[in-house]
This record gives structure tokens, sequence and C-alpha cells, in this order.
């Protein structure tokens, strides 16, 4: 699972969804791996405004990725810091989560993730 | 100007859809001057050769596009019609190579009245070289002929037009997303032409993402990311998601060199989704199972008082076990369609568009009502008809919240509480009830 989809996902308990301390979900003895793919600043620039910067900063520091700039760039300053593109392409595109699992601060419930899918589907008590 | 679309004569119900979407997502002014569901011919307004060509370049449903230069019911009709019509643009072909062709609809001409036919616009100024490959321009005579016209003896098409090439579809891609030569596959995957269509008429394109909820075994994934949208899926058959070993979702994606395009799979059911509410996708596009074979499932108890407790096994809570497999229930099929367009609304990025498909009887007693929400605005409404049923596309547009009417209250349908995946499914109790044929 990319670390993007992990930034546009919550717990899937319904009464979880409306605490903050559901999301992000946090990675537990996760296995990274990275992929290398070309880079595509329509998709980048068009991803930017529907990331949570600060759960995105929280899963960085958390994976041990180096820190991310206190606020999300603009476009225009996205456009204009290569580093910081590239930076971006490879957290949230190249890398992803092949084994481990995500953990609800709220609830405590963890989402296993096997050969890179995570199962969402809840425990008959949970749903 | 105006230009010809030549469709394929299949799906007609989808091909005015698809080229209006397809309008849409280049930014093209369309205008519809004449178009049939019994014809291949459609005759549109553009406001340019190159909005022309950009038009069909992603279509499936058309096959080519052509300049106009006259039209008539009459061969003597369509003379006068080109000398009125298209006399100031001879002189730009004059000494170019070019080919002709004839392109007859529901007739047939031999080779030698096809060369009698092409010989009768000897009149036009053309001094090029005749080439069969490799030509400058091409320049093609359409005839359209009555249904069954040998039949009742008819001599003469009823309308002829006569128009020059100028870029083709992309229908040849058809053949290389073909389900017969796809490594990932099962028995509900969507063919590759219909998944396509739906993909365009979605508007995906680069740098868009886009969600298949019901993603099986990825069909529209792959038609999305071929248009070169980033393609995420999920279900809740973690079978589909995973398949055999090293055949699933992502060797698909690799297999026609889609990598990049590929976002994610995981398993999850819509109804409680592990999504957060956020725009976060430009497009949703699904074919929901609607419960033919086994019933349309959700996660819970089919007793919705049991299973509140933590089940524990051998002193171990079971849910955290590997074999573990949390219980499904059946759901409404409709209740589904209402969650599907309750998601779309927070999910869908302003203009944002959803399609799914949904079965529907060929009897108007077993009509299913097109599901309606205040926030999205149905765009189009196609229908593949078979022998005992029909299966629609119903596409909307997420409707900006600037111009949702604040009274437009939905009418909210109380959701089914019964337990038999019949009782709940009327689509199912008519399939396995046996749909009356059509008028028979
Ligand atoms: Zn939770």
């Amino acid at each position: 699972m990319k670390l993007l989809t992990l930034n546009f996902l919550t717990c899937a308990v319904k009464s979880c969804k409306s605490t903050s301390a559901s999301f992000p979900l946090h990675p537990k003895d996760c296995e990274l791996v990275s992929d290398t793919l070309k880079s595509d600043p329509k998709l980048l620039f068009n991803i930017l405004p529907r990331l949570d910067w600060s759960a995105l900063s929280t899963t960085a520091s958390e994976l041990g990725f180096p820190g991310l700039p206190p606020s999300a760039p603009t476009k225009e300053e996205l456009e204009a810091n290569e580093k910081l593109f590239h930076d971006l392409h490879t957290l949230l595109l190249e890398t992803h989560i092949s084994e481990g699992s995500l953990v609800c601060a709220n609830c405590g419930h963890s989402y296993k993730i096997k050969e890179g899918i995570a199962n969402f589907l809840l425990p008959n008590h949970l749903v | 100007m105006e230009y010809m679309i030549r469709f394929t004569q299949s799906h007609e119900t989808f091909r005015l859809a698809e080229i209006e979407a397809l309008a849409v997502f280049e930014g093209i002014k369309l205008e519809v001057i004449s178009y049939s569901l019994d014809s291949p011919f459609c005759l549109v307004k553009l406001p340019s050769e190159e909005a022309a060509i950009r038009l069909v370049r992603r279509s499936i449903l058309a096959k080519s596009v052509y300049e106009v230069w006259g039209k008539a019911s009459t061969y003597e009709g369509l003379f006068d019609s080109i000398r009125a019509e298209s006399q100031h643009l001879w002189p730009l072909y004059e000494t170019c190579s070019f080919k002709f062709s004839v392109d007859t609809f529901q007739g047939s001409r031999t080779p030698a009245e096809q060369r009698n036919l092409i010989e009768r616009f000897g009149f036009l100024p053309f001094e090029g070289p005749i080439k069969m490959k490799g030509f400058d321009q091409e320049f093609c005579i359409l005839e359209e002929w009555v249904h069954d016209s040998a039949a009742f003896g008819i001599q003469d098409p009823q309308s002829v037009c006569l128009a020059r090439y100028l870029g083709s579809s992309a229908r040849d891609i058809i053949a290389k997303y073909d389900l017969k030569k796809r490594k990932y596959i099962s028995t509900t995957s969507m063919d590759a032409e219909l998944s396509l269509v739906t993909a365009n008429i979605t508007l995906a394109g680069p740098g868009k993402l886009f969600y298949d909820p019901f993603v099986g075994t990825g069909s529209f994934s792959v038609a999305c990311a071929h248009f070169g949208a980033l393609a995420f899926g999920s279900d809740i058959d973690g079978r589909n998601i995973r398949g055999k070993g090293k055949v699933n979702i992502l060797a698909n994606f690799d297999q026609y060199g889609l990598m990049p395009q590929f976002g994610d799979s995981f398993v999850a059911d819509l109804t409680n989704t592990p999504l957060r509410a956020a725009r976060l996708f430009d497009g949703i596009l699904c074919d929901p199972p609607y419960g033919v074979r086994e019933g349309l499932k959700v996660l819970g108890s089919r007793d919705p008082t049991k299973g509140r407790e933590v089940v524990y096994l051998n002193g171990k809570a079971h849910h955290t076990e590997e074999d573990y497999i949390p219980p499904k229930r059946p759901y409404s099929f409709l209740a589904m369609l209402d969650d599907i367009l309750d998601f779309a609304t927070f999910s869908l990025v302003d203009n944002g568009r959803l399609s799914f498909w949904m079965p529907t009887a060929n009897d108007e007693n077993q009509e299913i009502q097109v599901p309606q929400h205040p926030c999205l605005e149905i765009t189009s409404i196609c229908t593949q008809t078979f022998n005992r049923w029909s299966r629609r596309l119903i596409t909307y547009r997420r409707i900006p919240d600037s111009e949702v009417p604040a009274e437009a209250i939905r009418e909210q349908r109380a959701k089914e509480q019964g337990i038999s995946a019949d009782d709940l499914n009327p689509f199912r109790k008519g399939y396995f009830k046996g749909f009356k044929l059509n008028g028979k």
C-alpha cells in the first residue's frame, strides 16, 4: 500500500470517524518497499490539495523519513522546489508498505497488510 | 464548419454519451446537428479541424471523423451541394496525393460500382496522384441505405455525403485489452470495449485519481489507467484483490505497462469504508454486484442482535487470527445504490463524475428507478439490452455545493430490514422468476 493511500484512509469503525485520533492510522512493524516510477508533475499537483499535510508529516516521521515543511507547499512553491517535488514523489507514490499493520489510536484496532494489500474488513463486534 | 462523426453501429445508446463526455474532457464546444440511433453517421458543428481530431482520438464508439463537403438525398443533389458548400476548399487539394473510398451503411457496392461512383466526382479539380497507400488526403463517399433495402428492391441510398477524412478514434485498443489475452479475469469482468467507454464517460485522464469500490478483477481500473488516471480499487472479497499467486490486478497493470498508473487496491466494504470523507477523487466508477449469483453482501451479522462481543477461541480473540473471516449479511441493491451516491457526494471533486452499472428488467413492472441525489446531476443514461434483461450505465456530475438548491431534500428510501436476499433485491427476484421476454 502506497503512503499516498495511507493519507486517504482512516479507521473504518463508524464511531471512530468523528474522533481526530482515528486519523492517520499508525504503521506498526511495517516493511517498506520502494519502486522507481517516472514522476508526473500533473499528478502530483493534482494530489497536493487532497493531502492532509499534518497527517502526512506524522506518517513521514513515524516511518523515519526526513521532516516535511511545516505546511503544505503551494503548487508554485512545489514547481520551484525540485528537491521537495522529488521527495514527495518518492514518499507518496514510490514508497509502499508490503507487510505490517495499521493501528487506530482511538479504538486500538489493527488492520493487517499482507503482500502490499491492506484489509479493512471489520470484525463483527466493530460493525 | 460541419463535421461527420462515423460511429460504430453497436452500443448505440452509449455513443453520444461518450462523445459528449469527450467534448467536456477536451473543452470543445460540440453542437449535434443530426443524430439517430439507427444511423452511424452523426453530423456535428465544431470550432475547428483540430478540435474534431482531438474530440474523436480517444473515442471507442466513434470510428473516425470527417470534414463534410456536401450532403443530399441523391447524387445529383450531392454534386450541387458540394459546388455550393465547399468550392472554396478545392484549391487547397489541387496538387496533393489522394484516395477516394466508399463507406456504405446497410447496402453494398461491388468494386466496379465503387469505381463508377468515384468517377462521378471527376468534376473536382484534383491534379495530384491517386495513391492507395501513403496518400496526403482521403475523400470518402458515405452512403446510407434504408434497412433491408435489398429485400425491398431499393436501388439507391437514402442519403449520400462527400467528406474529407481527418482522423480516427482509439477503437483499435479494444483488441489490445481483450479479456481473452488478459492475465487476471473472472466471469464478472467487464469487457474491454465497455470498460473503456465507461472510463471515457467518467472523464478519466492524465493526473486524475479514480476509484472503483467494487473493483473485482480491475476491468475499470485498467481502462482508467490506459487513459492516464491513477486507479484505486477496493473489494469486500479479498480473493478478488489478492488473486492467485502472482495473478492479480497488479499483474494486469504490469501486462499493459501501466504500473505508474496503479494507485492501490485494498480489501474494504463500502458501507464501512476506511476512506476519509474528503474530496479525494476525480471519478468513481463501478459495476456493483447485484446478486444474480450470490446476492449482495456487506459486513455484519444477519441477526443484528448477535455478534456484538469479541469471540475468544482457545484464549485468543478470534478476529486477530489469520483464518478469521468476518461475517457478512445480505444487503439491498437499492440501499447500496443510495450508499454509492452518498459516498460519491462527499468523495468527488466539483464536476467529478460517478458512473455505475445497474441491471433493469425488460419489463416496466420490474423497472428499477434511477436513483437521484440533489448534489449529483445525471449527465447520461445508456442501456445495453440482452434477451431477458438490460443493464444501464448511469453517469452523474458532482454539482459544486454553491449550485445545489437548498430546498432539494433527498427522498430518503427507508433501508429494508429483510433477511432474505430475494426480498432485498428486486432484480434478483425477477431474474430467478424469469423475466417475461420482450413482447413475446
Ligand atoms: Zn478505530
